[in-house]
């Protein structure tokens, strides 16, 4: 079980991305780089919004209605016109980037009929942006320190967080998430007594949640963060550092941390806007009223509209989230740059 | 040191200094020699030309070997296996009962609802009378299954676009593009779409989820082989005028089985996981049919009844087993398949 963590690397992705682009492509400044960027991704999210449109109208016809069996066909032809489902897919793909263009995220169908879109989102998003939040940092002073702790227990003779470190790393890894935030939910009500169901008022039903979202991104911190500081404290230089004398302590935090920080640092913008998206599993559990379960009904009651507004608005922060993950990567990291060549590729 | 390593080094370096003691044999005749005779060409003997160096290093011999050192991970192995092996006997087992039955009390002929595990339901039964234990077992079946076919497709065909995209330049951008729209278009909808369009049950589940699930796959490979196609070795297979598909099949691909082997381990929790998701979300196998998400969403709707948890913890409990099992051994196997480990 030694290294059970050392080879799950599903992500050890975005920093060679990085690398690939800045070696494809020599830009001569960092605004160059980025607009290019940010260009290149309005492009991919016009293309997004096409394939969503298109996949949407795939949609059977019976869900736009709540009783279609009762209606007339000439009732439905009127709906649907009046829907906008009638006309070919480039006139519809059309309109709806004019509508965009306005800053017009369109009227909900039937979420809330006639409700404005922006406004549904702009309801919901507060709750579930506070409570990710707050999970997230918890998450980073958590697993920061236990990822530290643990890589520092594999030069110890028991090696005693790095034990109770990948137990833990396995276990939270291995159960699908919704198994665990069920029983999180079933034992942790029942033994600290705090109702099931999340009150905005009262705090205590805040616990179970923020904890259950937090669980993950703990476990994927501390694993993260190991297994760039066991792989930063096998490197020369902190070998010439020991032998030269520098104390243990500088050693650890002054050179291992600092450089195995900075991949983990990518992922923060992007953890941080995607808390936005809320938890379809933990606001359902303890029915939050968030923006966790609004993709999925939008796109089971048929509401076009939303699942665009919803589509579009994700696609945006993993865009932002990404391009922001990168600044603050060659921020942290001063030998990152976005304009020099890198390696003989 | 175990024995087994013990045996192959000890074999390694007996071979190797016989493979020495010729070198050495053939200096010593030469020793005796007239000075003048030791500067005349020696004669062309190809069957020297052919000699080298001799290891009796076998790959999978020293993968298989890295492995059984590691205690934790047999152990997972063999209840991987029991378990596995037992899912397929128990229905064989006398005195099993179908999944699909409901149960009526044979006295009053009323339907045996919620029954506590006893000596006759082991599991107990759920709340319309059917037997928890069948149930759980033939769920592990199915949802083995998904994850098993879902595993397959994308270990085969994420490894293909992976490494297409990794080495073949002129398609990175294209990839990389295909790559930045089909992630951003929502998972949720295209398996509702599917939903919709065929009929619930297990092979609409494995077509969903092996429609969005290779993505991630590729875009690993992709990184992986990024990271060695530059590598000395195969530059100078390059230069050397190796064909492209030879590099890919002979110099990346053996490179990249262990971290394979590991996404593939760790596909299967993950497409249980996602079956477990599909049902949540209300589009998974239709209830009658026994699955591991449908007997978690089951027991989640009575959890609050102290007294039925059972429902939810029976299954939960294989799920949990079969799953963390799987995780410990795909990543003790991958790193056993790592060449860089067989050296102890």
């Amino acid at each position: 079980m030694r290294a059970v963590i050392e080879k799950c690397n599903n992500s050890s992705k975005r920093l060679t991305e990085i690398r690939s682009i800045n070696c494809s492509k020599g830009q001569d400044t960092v605004t160059k780089y980025i607009s290019k960027r940010i260009l290149h991704s309005l492009i991919t999210l016009c293309i997004v919004i096409v394939i969503v449109l298109a996949l949407l109208r795939q949609m059977p016809i019976e869900g736009y209605f709540n009783n279609f069996d009762k209606m007339s066909q000439t009732q439905i032809n009127v709906t649907l016109k009046q829907l906008g489902l009638k006309d070919p897919l480039p006139v519809q793909v059309g309109r709806y980037f004019v509508q965009l263009l306005h800053g017009d995220f369109g009227t909900s169908i039937k979420y809330r009929a006639g409700y404005s879109n922006a406004k549904i989102i702009a309801q919901k998003a507060p709750l579930s942006i506070e409570i990710g939040l707050i999970s997230l940092a918890i998450a980073l002073i958590l697993g920061l320190p236990l990822g530290a702790a643990m890589a520092r227990s594999t030069r110890s003779k028991f090696k005693i967080w790095d034990r109770f470190g990948t137990v833990l790393i396995v276990i939270v890894q291995a159960i699908p998430s919704a198994v665990y935030y069920l029983l999180i939910q079933l034992y942790g009500s029942e033994w600290f007594g705090v109702s099931m169901l999340f009150s905005r008022s009262n705090y205590a039903t805040w616990i179970l949640p923020i904890f259950s979202l937090s669980l993950g991104n703990i476990v994927y911190y501390a694993m993260w963060l190991r297994r760039f500081m066991v792989d930063e404290a096998n490197k020369d230089y902190i070998k010439l550092a020991c032998a030269k004398g520098v104390s243990q302590k500088k050693i650890w935090n002054r050179h291992v941390f600092r450089n195995a920080i900075v991949p983990l640092v990518q992922y923060i913008p992007n953890s941080i806007l995607f808390t936005l998206m809320g938890s379809l599993y933990v606001e359902s559990l303890y029915s939050i009223p968030g923006m966790g379960g609004l993709l999925v009904q939008a796109i089971k009651i048929q509401d076009n509209t939303l699942v665009e507004a919803l589509v579009v608005l994700y696609s945006m922060i993993s865009v932002v989230g990404l391009l922001l993950g990168d600044i603050l990567m060659a921020i942290f990291d001063p030998r990152i740059s976005f304009t020099g060549k890198e390696g003989a590729r | 040191m175990n024995s087994f390593a013990d045996l192959g080094s000890s074999k390694l370096e007996s071979s190797l200094n016989d493979e020495l003691k010729k070198h050495v044999s053939a200096y010593d005749k030469c020793k005796d020699l007239p000075e003048d005779e030791l500067f005349t060409p020696a004669e062309f003997d190809s069957s020297e030309a052919e000699m080298g160096g001799y290891s009796n290093y076998s790959y999978w011999k020293a993968t298989l070997r890295a492995f059984l050192h590691n205690k934790t991970a047999v152990f997972f192995l063999t209840v991987i296996v029991i378990v596995l092996a037992f899912t397929f006997i128990q229905p064989l087992l006398p005195n099993q009962r179908s999944a699909k039955t409901i149960y009526n009390d044979p006295e009053t002929g009323i339907q045996i609802v919620n029954r506590q595990p006893d000596s006759e339901f082991w599991f107990g039964t759920n709340s319309i009378g059917q037997d928890l234990w069948a149930r759980t077992w033939a769920g592990t079946r199915t949802s083995l299954g998904i994850g098993f076919a879902v595993a397959c497709w994308e270990a085969l065909f994420g490894t293909v676009i992976g490494l297409l995209w990794g080495y073949v330049r002129k398609l990175d951008t294209f990839f990389t593009e295909f790559y930045n729209i089909f992630d951003n278009v929502p998972q949720t909808l295209v398996l509702i779409l599917i939903s919709y369009i065929m009929k619930p049950g297990v092979n609409t589940i494995i077509f969903a989820l092996c429609l969005t699930g290779w993505l991630g796959m590729a875009r690993f490979i992709r990184n992986q082989v990024v990271i060695i196609r530059d590598r000395d070795y195969n530059l100078a297979s390059r230069c050397l005028g190796t064909s492209t598909g030879r590099i890919i099949t002979k110099n990346l691909l053996p490179y990249l089985v262990s971290v394979i082997t590991l996404r593939m381990a760790l596909a299967i929790p993950e497409a249980i996981g996602n079956e477990v998701f599909v049902t949540y979300i209300g589009i998974g196998l239709p209830t009658d049919m026994a699955s591991l998400g449908n007997l978690v969403q089951a027991g989640r709707l009575v959890m609050s009844q102290p007294e039925l948890r059972y429902q939810l913890l029976f299954p939960t409990a294989v799920l949990a087993v079969i799953t963390i099992s799987l995780y410990i051994v795909g990543n003790s196997f991958a790193d056993a398949a790592d060449p860089k480990n067989h050296v102890d």
